[in-house]
Order: C-alpha cells, then structure tokens, then sequence
C-alpha cells in the first residue's frame, strides 16, 4: 500500500498513456477511500474511468499548468494522507524525486501511483532507469478474445513486472479492469477468476 | 427611498450646492438624454424643462453609501477596496481574479451582482488606479480590460477631465489648448508645473504608473481584525512567518468567541515606504483551526516583498461563515485519515482555485460536451450515461483527420491511416450514431456522427467516427475522424 509504483505504456502507449490510466484507476479504486489524480495533458476523459472502477465520486483531479508544480502537488497529496491513493501523470520523474515520494507514500501509507508519460517516443528509454519506486510495470495492449459475434472483446493486456523490490520480474496476459477495477487472467492461460486478478493485484501492491 | 421613491418614468435630478449657487448633483439617464448635465444651475434646469423631479442631494448619505459597497466589495472579490468618491470604487485584483476565471470573469461576475441591487456599473481594468479611474469614467464602453503594458496607449485619447485634476484648472488648460492626456503628457514639464502647480504632473505620473499610488482598503467595523504594529520594522521570512502564525492564533481565538469560521483571511502588511502588500488565502468551507489556516498562509509569505521593512501587520477576517462543529465517530480499529477538505485547500490556493475539480458526467451523447467540473467538496451526482457506454480513456480535444475507406453506410473501415503511418483494423465494433442537438447549437441541426470502435492488429483500441449516416448528403461531409483511445 504505502510505496510508490511506476507504470508505463508500451509501443505508442508510452505516448497516449491510455492503457495505463485505466490500470492505474482500476488499482486506486480499490483502496477505497477518495483518490486524487494530477494530470497535465487535456485529453483524459473522465467519466470513463469508471468502467474500469473508480467513480466519478471517489475521485478529485487535479490538472496543473507544469511538471514541477505536478510534482509538488504529488507530494504534498502523498505527505498529508487524506487521500488513500494518488495518481499522476509525469514524463520525467528523478531519482531523488522517486525517494521523496516514496517516503512520503511510506508514510502516511498512500498509495502512490506514477504513470510515466512521454511526449515523444524516444524519451520512453528514460523507462527503467533507477528509481526508488516499488514496483514498475510496463501495459501493452494485446488483440481482445475474438467474440463470437461481430464486435470488440474486453480488452486485453501484457502486463510485465519489469522491476520489483525484492521480487522477480515477470509476465502476465490479463484483462482490463472492469466495473470493479479487478483485472482477470483468461481461462486458457489459468484456472482464472476474479479473485484469482485480486489476489494478484494485492500481492504486487 | 423604498414605497416613496419615483417612478422610473419620470426624469430625477438631485440637487447640491457650489457654495454660491444651487446646482444638480446628479442625473439620472432620462434626464441626461433631455440635456441635463452635472454642475448645470438648478434654476436653468427648471425652466428648460417643466417636467422634472427634484430632490435634495446628500453627500454624507452618499459617501456612506459608497463606503457600504466597498465593504461589499472586500468581502467578494479583493483583500484591497477603497470608495472612490463621490461616484467609483476602485479594487486591486491582484491575485484574486484567478477565482472568477480570469478577469472578465471578475468584472462580469461584479456587474451582474450589481445589477442584481440595480446599479447600473461601468468598470475599466488598467494598471494603475488613475488610468482605470480615466477609462471607466471617460472609456465610453460598459467594460474594458486594458491589457498589461498598454496603459499609456489607452490613456492618451482621454479628455484632461479624465485625470482627477481640481475642476478650476481645466478651462484654463482648455484654453492653452490641451485637449487630451497624449498632448498634456508630452508638454515640457518646468513651465507647466509653475503655472499649475505640481499636482498636475502628479496626476499624470500617477495614470501612467510613474508614481506609486497606494490603495487604503476600507474599513469595516463588522469584520474582525487584529493589527500588530512594530517598533523595528521586520524583513526576514522566518520572523514574518512567526508574526502571521501568532496574528493567525488570535484571530482563531476571536473567531471562537464569536463562533466563525474563516472563509477568507487578508494579511495587510504595511512597508516602511507606505506600500500595502497584501497576501490572502480562501478556503471551500469555514475554517477555524490555526494551525491549518497558518500553514495556507505561510506557503505565500514567499510573494511578499518586504522592500525596506514591514512596519505594520493586519489581519482581516473579510468573509465568515458560521462554524457549527460536528461530532465524528472514531472507529476503533482503523486510525482515521486526515480531512482531505484541508488538502484541496492547500493545493487550491498554491495553483489556483480552478485546478481542483471533479468530473460529473452530463446526460448527452456528444463526448465534447459530457463532463462538467464542479469544485471537489460539491456532492453532486452526475448522469451514469458516460460510465455505462464504451467511452474512451483519453479524448482527443480536437478529432484527428484519418484517411480510411469503408463500404456504405454501415460498415467500419477495413484499413486507415493517421499521423502517417497505417492500420489494419482486427475487429470492430459500431455504428453507435449520435446526433447533433439541434437545441443548443442551431447548425447541428440534422448532422449525425457514426462512431466505431477500431481494434487494430497490435492490440490498440480506437474511437472513430464519420460525420454523415451514409445514405443523406446533408448529414455531414463522409469524413473519417479518430476521436480517443481506449485501454
């Protein structure tokens, strides 16, 4: 609960942070109380994040004009603790940055969410530099189930766990979020429930 | 007047006197269309026109009156509101008009309130108090907004009358010949100045902000206010940290007698060269904890600027609302979490009001018009519409040209190309038709939007659209537009 977590999209994801956001919404409804999320960039479109379960009720954003003032609202969110979970959408995020943070996540045990977010493809490589973050997950987006009618599936997602303190890094093919921010791992893969996505998701966090 | 007063058809004069004669003070519009003016003798009037009303002017009931609205004024939009007799008020807003979004929005907000106590208002921003005194009342426009930096220009079509200069030195400037501030303010200055004295170029320097001119708030009896004067005047931020965290005590104390709470707190500090610098802090509910309210002070001690010493602190309580404590129930087995109203307060007031918000989901199709922000502590609910349907993650502001090619009318496009490189659609899902409301926007009358979700090969989920349904040319042009990104 308490630390900071990193997550990035992969291909073109790494540009339009969209399969990360709604990750990222999926895991911060389910710490339950309210959740702030600082964005710069104008494109978020609120109201679907609460397919992927957080409610139009549970969460405040917080769009500022820079990267340092979305940094220091990262803090300052983090260090009073009144929100159980803060999201924020950054491009550059230094080590000594990623320390305060998670001291502050540590804390006041919020969860601290960091979607990097990149204008070009090129500053993605910033990815998987040393940080002090938690975790660090990369979301790439997979080809849905085909239906067996006309249409789109749920979506589906790679999911690698590229770095994990004191853990091992690894590989999951799930499916996003649904109303209740829980994520599943298909049947083929694993005898798979819901409860097994939940379980998965609180062993990570 | 109340019951008593005129009716509105009839035209009003008031009267006053200038010292040796009766003369109209005041004129309503009806009565200025007639050709009534200001300072025009009473007894003309009355026998050029048959039909006015005339009544007794009353300076004092006036200067109280403006007083009254310059209270108002501080309570509603800036820490720094002073009367500008005998008919303006003037209002630094500094810093505080990021809370009505952006300035216009401050003057529209005012104007409308005013309205609302049927005045009738003119209001000019510039920077400096002489050139928006200059252009409210010479501007002859409702509303002007003289960006920064363009003061001078703006000032220099306006008549001499337009500089608050003593009404028996205008006709013998009219007689040299100077008609406008622009020919007055390129006049040699020596001259000048032993003719008329130094209060002219006084003026002058004042309007075009050569020439600091404080503003002295108003004072309002009602509000609550602490001062702390210095003997030795005070520089360094840690000792004016310390001073507003003792003035912010007290006033919490004087608050709790009278059961307030904060809503906006001002902190005057008055500078050794008589400059007023004013810092002041808002909060989304009433406040009365100290330490809280110190803490949103503090962080901006910072934009103060000293100059040579602060010789005076005040404390202004400029809007309060009743505080009634709840009781909470603590549970005994999870501590509770600090309030997160303190926290939207802190982060409002360090990035403005308007950053903070929550999204509420509006009852429309039309993904550009489906959310409203409303500020964090509002407990409205919005429509579930948007968070039932497949609605993308990220919206792009602006839908983005793609080039495609679909069979008609209501097949998705087997392959598009956008931003230059091409992608074969996998799988789809669609037409979802929305049509344009012809009730708030008159030419989206009749136009229709087919949206599709585009799964690609590589796993990326699109949201795109073409304008038109296929069958009827004038629903829309047939083009293909990407409109968001799904998870």
């Amino acid at each position: 609960m308490g630390a900071l977590h990193e997550i990035a999209g992969g291909a073109n994801g790494a540009i339009d942070c969209t399969a990360p956001a709604a990750f990222a919404a999926g895991i911060a409804a389910r710490t339950g109380g309210k959740v702030l999320w600082c964005h710069i960039q104008p494109d978020l479109f609120e109201p679907a994040l609460a397919r992927s379960g957080l409610r139009e009720n549970q969460v405040v954003f917080c769009r500022v004009a820079d990267e340092s003032e979305l940094l220091d609202s990262f803090l300052e969110a983090l260090s009073h603790g009144g929100p159980t979970a803060v999201v924020a959408e950054l491009s550059s995020l230094k080590p000594v940055d990623s320390q305060r943070l998670q001291f502050a996540a540590e804390k006041t045990s919020t969860m601290a969410i960091a979607l990097r977010r990149w204008r070009r493809n090129v500053d993605a490589r910033d990815f998987g530099n040393q940080t002090s973050a938690f975790t660090r997950w990369r979301v790439t987006e997979l080809n849905s189930e085909p239906l067996p009618v006309r249409g789109v599936g749920r979506a589906k997602w790679q999911l690698e766990l590229m770095h994990a303190r004191s853990g091992r890094p690894a590989d999951f093919e799930v499916e996003a979020c649904n109303g209740q921010g829980l994520i599943s791992i298909p049947s083929q893969l694993a005898d798979g429930s819901t409860e097994a996505g939940d379980g998965f998701i609180r062993a990570v966090s | 007047m109340g019951s008593s007063a005129p009716s509105r058809e009839v035209p009003l004069v008031l009267k006053g006197s200038d010292g040796r004669r009766r003369v109209v003070s005041g004129a309503d519009d009806l009565a200025r269309q007639m050709g009534v003016y200001i300072g025009m003798p009473v007894a003309k009037a009355e026998a050029l026109f048959t039909d006015l009303v005339i009544l007794d002017g009353d300076r004092t009931a006036d200067a109280d009156a403006l007083e009254k609205l310059a209270v108002w004024g501080l309570r509603h939009y800036s820490p720094l509101v002073a009367a500008d007799p005998p008919d303006g008020l003037v209002l630094d807003i500094q810093g505080a008009a990021h809370l009505f979004g952006g300035e216009a929005g401050l003057i529209e907000d005012a104007r409308r309130r005013l309205a609302d106590f049927n005045i009738s208002c003119v209001a000019a921003l510039a920077d400096t108090w002489g050139a928006a005194h200059a252009l409210a009342r010479f501007g002859r426009q409702p509303m002007q907004i003289v960006e920064r930096d363009k003061t001078g220009d703006a000032l220099r079509r306006l008549p001499v009358e337009a500089l608050r200069l003593p009404p028996d030195m205008l006709p013998d400037l009219r007689l040299l010949g100077l008609d406008t501030i622009g020919e007055l303010a390129g006049k040699p200055r020596p001259l000048l100045t032993k003719t008329f004295g130094p209060k002219l170029f006084r003026r002058i320097d004042q309007a075009f902000g050569r020439l600091n001119e404080p503003i002295e708030p108003v004072e309002a009896p009602e509000l609550i206010r602490i001062e702390r004067i210095f003997a030795e005047p005070i520089g360094a931020p840690e000792t004016i940290e310390k001073y507003t965290r003792r003035l912010t005590d007290r006033m919490c104390l004087r608050l709790e007698e009278a059961g307030l709470g904060s809503r906006r707190l001002d902190l005057h500090f008055t500078r050794t060269d008589n400059r007023i610098e004013t810092i002041f802090v808002s909060t989304a509910k009433p406040v009365r904890d100290a330490r809280r309210l110190a803490k949103l002070l503090v962080d901006k001690i910072e934009t103060v600027d000293p100059g040579w010493g602060v010789e005076k602190m005040v404390m202004t309580a400029a809007f309060t609302e009743p505080l009634v404590m709840k009781q909470t129930l603590a549970s005994f087995e999870t501590p509770a979490r600090p309030d997160v109203e303190d926290l939207w307060d802190v982060l409002a007031n360090r990035h403005g009001s308007d950053c903070l918000y929550r999204a509420i989901s509006v009852a429309t199709d039309i993904p550009e018009r489906a959310v409203r922000r409303v500020s964090p502590t509002s407990e409205e609910v919005g429509s579930e519409r948007n968070a039932i349907y497949r609605r993308p993650q990220r919206l792009y502001r602006k839908p983005e040209e793609i080039m495609a090619l679909a069979v008609m009318p209501d097949h998705p496009p087997k392959a598009f190309t956008w931003r230059g490189q091409r992608y074969a659609v996998a799988c789809a899902d669609g037409p979802e038709r929305v049509h344009g409301e012809w009730w708030i926007a008159d030419r989206e009358k009749g136009k229709v939007r087919d949206y599709f979700i585009l799964e690609v090969d590589g796993g990326e989920r699109f949201w795109a659209f073409r304008t038109g349904d296929g069958q009827h040319a004038d629903t829309g042009g047939l083009k293909w537009y990407l409109h968001g990104k799904f998870e």
